[in-house]
């Protein structure tokens, strides 16, 4: 399967300085993955462990004071590539919306609450698509069919929509353009079980319609079981495992995954779950060797002083972690290993 | 043993539109339930947001009145007439809220809170009392104050801000703690150590927890008993494992059918089931009914 995105040895940091002492965000560091068509790459990470920036920089929105110190982030566009970390404005321009586009977290904020939403779609989606007046209406109300909105939310004002409803606009807004490349920044966080799922399976209906790649980003994991093909852990800006969903859930290779997956409690299971403790290294300053070793479980002196490369550990699963071999599924994993695997 | 706290069908209904239209918001209807009957217990309110949760909390706290009903706290209304009462009853009932960095005010230590609780509620005004008062919450927490003391919130990780969130509550040493969606804004790695500490605090500190969330999960971890609201009515109620083992009622089958785990990912399409969402409409939209018993302890709303 070609691949639509190839992250090469990204690094994008953030050179602050405040009264002439130069301070440095190592935000990404190093961060290498490629996503391929009709893909669904889920990210997971905590917050401060970068995914935010990562997702900056893969969205083309890289602003002082984030900079691209080294690497590249390529996509491979049917229109051509591009490489979004030296590409000119001009170029970004093209691609934005059309091929490269984005849903945002919180869909009150996204959307002006002093416009209606027929002109909200206007405003975003008129010129990429090229249209106006009744071709363009056409085309807007055919594509809320698919989002199952009626023609009437174009009359509405944001704030008359149900919190689901306006979810279901901002994912209408990302993808009205067909874009072949959509980056979804925790979509769902906001809503309630029953919207949530709803809105999952709308996304996940829209991109194999579409045929096009997501990458999903969110701190939960349950999401992630349901919606990614694939997933990275990030863990304070390094890619510390990358697997396909099921593997992640059943045979994790790194310590911070296994406790991911093993701290999520269900429903029919009293077993007792463990918290990880300590917190996430200040990016500023991060800890020598591997990041995680401070609250690892399994860490040896080798973790304190050197770098555990990001290495093949089955057939494709990348896990950075000197002990890899040496990971089990934690007393929660495990009982959601052997459920998983019959 | 009295109940720690009774609430006698409360209804709160707020007017909207302006006071001459008219209309009303029931939030909350006709809701019954008591906390801490039999010891300590983690009792856990469970609803989508408009399920009128939050502010049955806030009624619970004393900061809005019921329009009907009443709400009893150690046998006295919650709603008091002067200043004394007012503040004796905040030292027992302690709120936990949901985003700890918007709890606390960034431009002040966080010690400072928790020496000004210890000042107001424990009526100490020597220094090493407040820092010994300030030291024995954190502990409960599993902190220090030699860890916290003049920090600003940002310094601190969403999950240690929380925990220090919850040992300001713990300081008057209230027997009830409201923590409103405690975890909602704390990372997956972080959220089984609140968790936890909610536990350790019923079974070790003698704190009964009312525990307000929309995440079932978590619910079934720790609870002992638990509501399930839809548009401030309770739906089902009783005791917690049996209840999210077995939901009877449509709108409960619906939570549960559309909690995610990686045990139910197919790899197909994500859809609520049509006929659950079918049926909880329609129990939303037909005759209100009354809460009937059943032989394991739970009441399920029928119409």
């Amino acid at each position: 399967m070609a691949d639509i995105l190839t992250v090469d040895h990204l690094r994008a940091y953030y050179l602050m300085n405040y009264f002439g002492v130069n301070r440095e965000v190592r935000a990404v560091d190093d961060i290498s993955l490629s996503i391929a068509r009709n893909e669904v790459y889920g990210i997971a990470g905590e917050s401060s462990s970068g995914k935010t920036s990562l997702i900056k920089v893969l969205a083309a929105a890289i602003r002082p004071p984030l900079k691209v110190v080294g690497g590249s982030a390529t996509y491979h566009f049917k229109t051509g590539d591009i490489d979004v970390t030296s590409a000119d404005a001009e170029a970004i321009e093209a691609v934005r919306w059309r091929n490269l586009s984005y849903i945002m977290q919180g869909s009150m904020s996204v959307l002006n609450p002093l416009r209606k939403v027929g002109r909200i779609f206007e405003d975003f989606a008129s010129r990429p698509l090229g249209l106006s007046g009744s071709a363009f209406r056409q085309r807007v109300v055919g594509h809320l069919e698919r989002l199952k909105l009626s023609p009437q939310v174009l009359n509405a004002f944001p704030h008359e929509l149900s919190g689901g409803m306006r979810q279901r606009v901002t994912i209408g807004l990302a993808t009205v353009c067909n874009p072949e490349f959509v980056i979804a920044d925790e979509p769902t966080t906001a809503l309630d079980v029953v919207v949530q799922k709803d809105v999952l399976g709308l996304i996940k209906d829209l991109q194999r319609d579409m045929g096009s790649s997501i990458v999903f980003v969110t701190h939960d994991m349950a999401v992630h079981a349901n919606i990614a093909d694939r997933i990275g852990i990030i863990y304070a800006g390094r890619l510390v495992e990358e697997a396909p969903t099921r593997t992640l859930f059943t045979a994790p290779k790194h310590p911070y995954t296994a406790h991911l997956v093993a701290s999520l409690p269900r429903i029919g299971d009293t077993t007792e779950r463990p918290a990880l403790e300590g917190r996430p290294p200040n990016l500023a300053n991060p800890p020598a060797g591997c990041r995680f070793h401070p609250r690892c479980p399994l860490a040896i002196d080798k973790c304190k002083t050197d770098v555990p490369p990001l290495e093949t550990v089955a057939p494709g699963q990348r896990s950075a972690c000197w002990r890899w071999r040496d990971v089990e599924p934690l007393a929660g994993g495990r009982h959601r290993a052997m459920e998983l695997s019959k | 043993m009295s109940a720690l706290l009774e609430i006698k069908s409360v209804s709160k209904h707020f007017p909207i539109g302006g006071v001459l239209s008219g209309k009303e918001i029931h939030a909350v209807e006709d809701v019954s339930f008591s906390v801490g009957g039999h010891g300590p217990e983690i009792f856990t309110i469970i609803g989508e947001s408009g399920s009128g949760k939050t502010t049955l909390a806030r009624m619970i706290l004393g900061l809005e009145r019921p329009t009907m009903g009443e709400i009893l706290f150690q046998g006295q209304p919650v709603t008091h007439a002067n200043r004394r009462e007012r503040l004796r009853f905040m030292g027992k009932v302690q709120p936990v809220f949901q985003n700890p960095f918007e709890a606390f005010n960034p431009l002040k230590k966080v010690d400072r809170y928790l020496a000004s609780t210890a000042r107001r509620f424990l009526d100490l005004s020597a220094q090493p009392a407040v820092d010994a008062a300030m030291d024995e919450a954190l502990q409960k927490v599993g902190l220090s104050l030699a860890e916290v003391r003049g920090r600003f919130p940002h310094e601190l990780s969403g999950g240690q801000l929380q925990r220090v969130a919850i040992a300001r509550a713990l300081i008057p040493n209230p027997p009830l703690l409201i923590a409103d969606e405690p975890v909602s804004m704390v990372d997956a790695s972080l959220r089984m150590a609140i968790v936890n500490l909610l536990r350790d605090l019923r079974d070790n500190t003698g704190v009964s927890v009312i525990y307000i969330t929309h995440d079932l999960a978590t619910a079934y971890y720790i609870s002992d008993r638990l509501v399930i609201m839809q548009r401030g009515r309770v739906v089902e109620m009783g005791p917690a494992r049996p209840i999210l083992d077995a939901p009877e009622h449509a709108y409960s089958r619906l939570l549960k059918a559309s909690v995610l785990a990686p045990e139910t990912a197919t790899g197909d399409t994500l859809t609520v089931q049509p006929e659950l969402a079918a049926a909880s409409a329609a129990a939303l939209a037909g005759p209100p009914g009354s809460l009937v018993g059943r032989p394991d302890g739970r009441l399920v709303r029928q119409a």
